[in-house]
């Protein structure tokens, strides 16, 4: 395994995106022994050690005009996100109107990346946003328990994608990965982005949500984050938001290494998505601080990073203008939606 | 695999700037220290002046001198080791160990009320990372205080002295540049708990934090005279470890001066414990967690710019995967960040002296002379002050001078090894043993090739990592008797 990994420091290489790497992982994935044996090959996570590094990377002092940078960056890459029972289109088209103007005093405040929904929202949301730019994501494949027969998962991403969805999050099935039925994950995410195709047009891009913590050890999700990328997913991405713990920072510090270590090998950029528990513009940007010292500046882009939020937007909000200003303003000044 | 699309986000698209996410400085306000013009010596619970010649402590990030501090001659180290025996006999040896408690408690909690300043302080005059001497260092002191304030009423329950453990009298106490203050808490707190009095001297070079410490001596109400703090270079030291009526010598510096100290301690009846130098084996096995012992490796030997007595100076790396190793490493190298100690996103400061600087040069230059690779990261250095890239050198075998002898800065020299047994080898063979350390996911190995290794420390999957419960001190050359723990005790009681 160890033998995959270039050795040349390459931080700052150009992204060479996708093409023409002639990479293949087909040898490790014809069966399930021999996609173990690559799995649980790969070099392992030492917890406490993984921990004390994203804790000293959170100790980065982030002022002034880097805040600033980091603030807008982090905005554009929200995934602006309602994922409840009691969502309704009108509560869909509020949340895709702040998507597209987070704050509507002031123009030159950019949009988020895109906004999330269930399968069915999907179409009113991109009512909604029209020609914005903002993408509409879909969580589908029966989420967020992913408890579903395959042939149903694949109806409702195709139902998702169908409606009009740019981006599909997927949740693995937990169940197979922690019985080690790793090629049972493998094919049923191949097989999701499968359906992710759209016969007119581009193809939905993937999201793999792995639910980390249920995954629990560094070790699975290291193994989890090979598995995904292998299988051809665009994104890694930690929770569904409705299981504690959700995103961590330890947590995506070490997606954010697979998916470097995974450019060096075949030299295919994939994205991350932390989602779930990030509130405050002092979470986001410890985030982006990981990113930029562990992934590479080229991971600093929201094609490449996102973060599953609602709230969080608000406070990056609050922070922006206090920064253009001077002044922190009441949460009345904000709209919530 | 069909091909992936660039996914596109329709958001606006600001140009991202050249330079990428540029961490604007982010520096910790000085104007927390009151830094005097001058200081004498704190001898008997005052400030006094020096009968020698007065010197001038610099700022070794940008060679500002800071103050003058007085110079102990001989006259000035027999008042102050008076001062400490007159302490010693009249009050502290009396004291219950309960009340000598309440004082190191009260010191410890002065401490973390004045943390920032150290810090700022410390970071100022010696020139490591705020963000270390914040997070590692003042922290670390306040613990050791109050984990020996602990002590002070149970020394019976110790197991040493017999079960009537007794203090030794006055301690005479030398410490290096490199932990100001922290050297002086592993000095100063069991010998105050155990009943003892002290005359310390810190480095010439670092003397303001010790200086602020006897303030906070005097804040304390510790009683006079039981903690004197003498300033001065090597002959002042030398006065005050030969002087006869201290009955306790702990030293903690470079190897050399240890041994002449041994030498004049020699035939009395001083008790000795000498903490000095090494060039630890940082051991990186091809099951290693790779990730954390790169990062391992970095704070092995880059942490307080390697001046470090446990530094992991030898990385020792199996064979097959150095090749990845070392690409890794060098990849994490390039996000250090060197410059002013007291900006919080500094990685490593500045190099304590022009002295130092030039030993780590003149050594570096002998490793390219005897043939091995010499890399470092792109890093621009200040103009001014005492600087020196984090730098490692390949190819480099046990014969080269700088696999054997220690640089005290942040050079790393890259071994590597194919067997455990050669790794075990090629470790202990040094004239040192501080430290060491493993790295393996295999939990047995990591007790078998610990139990090998002749060296004081051995840690596990980290490194550098210190905690006033754990005993610290060295095998061979690097020194005897412990520091830490219930083992420090042993060095202030009979």
């Amino acid at each position: 395994m160890l033998g995959l990994m270039a050795s040349s420091p390459t931080t700052d290489a150009p992204p060479t995106g996708a093409r023409g790497q002639g990479w293949d992982y087909s040898d490790v994935t014809r069966s399930e022994a021999t996609l173990r044996r690559f799995l649980h090959g790969l070099p392992g996570v030492d917890q406490v050690g993984a921990d004390a590094r994203a804790a000293a990377l959170g100790t980065r002092s982030i002022k002034t005009t880097a805040k600033a940078f980091a603030i807008d960056l982090a905005i554009r890459m929200v995934d602006l996100t309602t994922l409840e029972g009691a969502d309704t289109a009108g509560k869909v088209r509020a949340l895709a109107s702040k998507a597209m103007r987070p704050d509507p005093s002031d123009p030159t405040c950019p949009a988020t990346a895109a906004v999330c929904v269930y399968p069915d929202m999907v179409a009113t949301a991109r009512r909604t946003l029209g020609t914005s730019g903002v993408h509409v994501a879909a969580v589908a494949t029966a989420f967020p328990s992913g408890r579903a027969a395959l042939d149903i998962k694949l109806a409702d991403t195709r139902d998702a994608v169908e409606a009009g969805a740019d981006e599909i999050d997927m949740v693995i099935d937990r169940g197979a990965f922690l019985s080690g039925r790793y090629l049972q994950v493998f094919e049923e995410i191949v097989a999701v982005r499968e359906a992710c195709a759209r016969p007119n047009g581009p193809s939905a891009h993937l999201k793999v949500i792995f639910e980390t913590g249920e995954l629990q050890t560094y070790d699975n999700v290291r193994r989890a984050s090979w598995l995904a990328m292998m299988a051809g997913g665009h994104f890694i991405k930690t929770s569904t938001g409705k299981v504690q713990p959700a995103a961590t920072l330890p947590v995506t510090m070490i997606m954010l290494e697979a998916v470097r270590d995974f450019r060096e090998a075949t030299g295919q950029m994939v994205g991350v998505k932390p989602a779930g528990g990030i509130r405050t513009s002092k979470d986001a940007i410890k985030y982006l601080v990981i990113v930029n010292e562990v992934a590479g500046t080229d991971w600093l882009d929201p094609d490449w990073f996102r973060f599953g939020a609602s709230t969080l937007l608000n406070d990056l909000l609050m922070q922006r203008t206090k920064m253009r200003t001077g002044r922190y303003s009441g949460p009345d000044y904000f709209t919530l939606d | 695999m069909a091909e992936k699309n660039v996914v596109s986000t329709g958001s606006t698209g600001e140009a991202r700037p050249a330079n990428g996410f540029d961490y604007a400085p982010a520096p910790e306000s000085r104007s927390i220290v009151d830094i005097k013009a001058s200081y004498g010596l704190f001898v008997n619970g005052e400030f006094v002046d020096g009968g020698g010649k007065a010197f001038k402590t610099i700022n070794p990030a940008t060679e500002e001198v800071l103050a003058e501090v007085a110079e102990a001659d001989a006259a000035d180290v027999d008042a102050a080791v008076k001062a400490a025996r007159r302490a010693y006999d009249r009050v502290w040896s009396k004291l219950s160990g309960r009340e000598r408690a309440k004082y190191l408690y009260r010191i410890a909690r002065i401490i973390q009320e004045r943390s920032r300043e150290l810090a700022v302080l410390e970071s100022i005059d010696n020139g490591k990372p705020i963000k270390e001497s914040r997070d590692v260092d003042v922290p670390i002191v306040a613990a050791h205080f109050f984990y020996y304030a602990g002590w002070a009423d149970k020394l019976e329950y110790s197991g040493y002295g017999g079960g009537n453990p007794q203090p030794l009298g006055v301690a005479g106490q030398v410490i290096p540049w490199n932990f100001p203050l922290l050297m002086l808490a592993w000095k100063i707190a069991p010998a105050l708990a155990c009943g003892n009095t002290v005359v310390l001297k810190p480095a010439e070079t670092t003397p303001l934090t010790a200086l602020l410490f006897a303030e906070i001596c005097q804040q304390a109400d510790l009683p006079a005279g039981v903690v004197n703090i003498i300033t001065g270079a090597g002959e002042t030291g030398r006065a005050l470890v030969s002087h006869p009526d201290v009955d306790k010598v702990a030293f903690t510096g470079s190897t050399e001066v240890g041994k002449a100290i041994a030498r004049a301690v020699a035939g009395t009846n001083k008790k000795l414990t000498l903490e000095l130098g090494g060039k630890a084996a940082n051991i990186v096995f091809d099951d290693a967690p790779i990730d954390q012992a790169v990062e391992g490796i970095v704070d092995g030997i880059f942490f307080n710019q390697g001046h470090v007595c446990c530094a992991g100076s030898r990385l020792l790396v199996q064979e097959s995967i150095a090749e990845e190793l070392l690409g890794r490493l060098k990849r994490r190298m390039s996000t250090l960040r060197v410059g002013d100690p007291l900006d919080k996103n500094t990685d490593i400061g500045a190099i304590n002296s022009a002295e130092q600087l030039e030993r780590i040069r003149e050594l570096s230059a002998v490793g390219d002379a005897e043939g091995a690779e010499r890399w470092s990261p792109p890093c621009e250095l200040p103009q001014h002050g005492f600087w020196f890239p984090p730098t490692i050198f390949t190819g480099v075998s046990q014969a080269h001078r700088i696999a054997r002898e220690e640089i005290f800065g942040p050079v790393l020299s890259v071994l590597t090894f194919r067997t455990p047994a050669e790794a075990v080898e090629k470790a202990n063979n040094t004239p040192y043993g501080l430290s060491a350390g493993v790295w393996t996911d295999k939990g047995s190995r990591i007790l078998k090739i610990a139990n090998e290794l002749r060296a004081g420390v051995v840690w596990a999957n980290t490194f550098n990592k210190f905690d006033p419960t754990s005993p610290f001190g060295g095998y061979k050359e690097s020194g005897h008797g412990r520091e830490g723990g219930r083992h420090g005790l042993e060095g202030y009681l009979r």
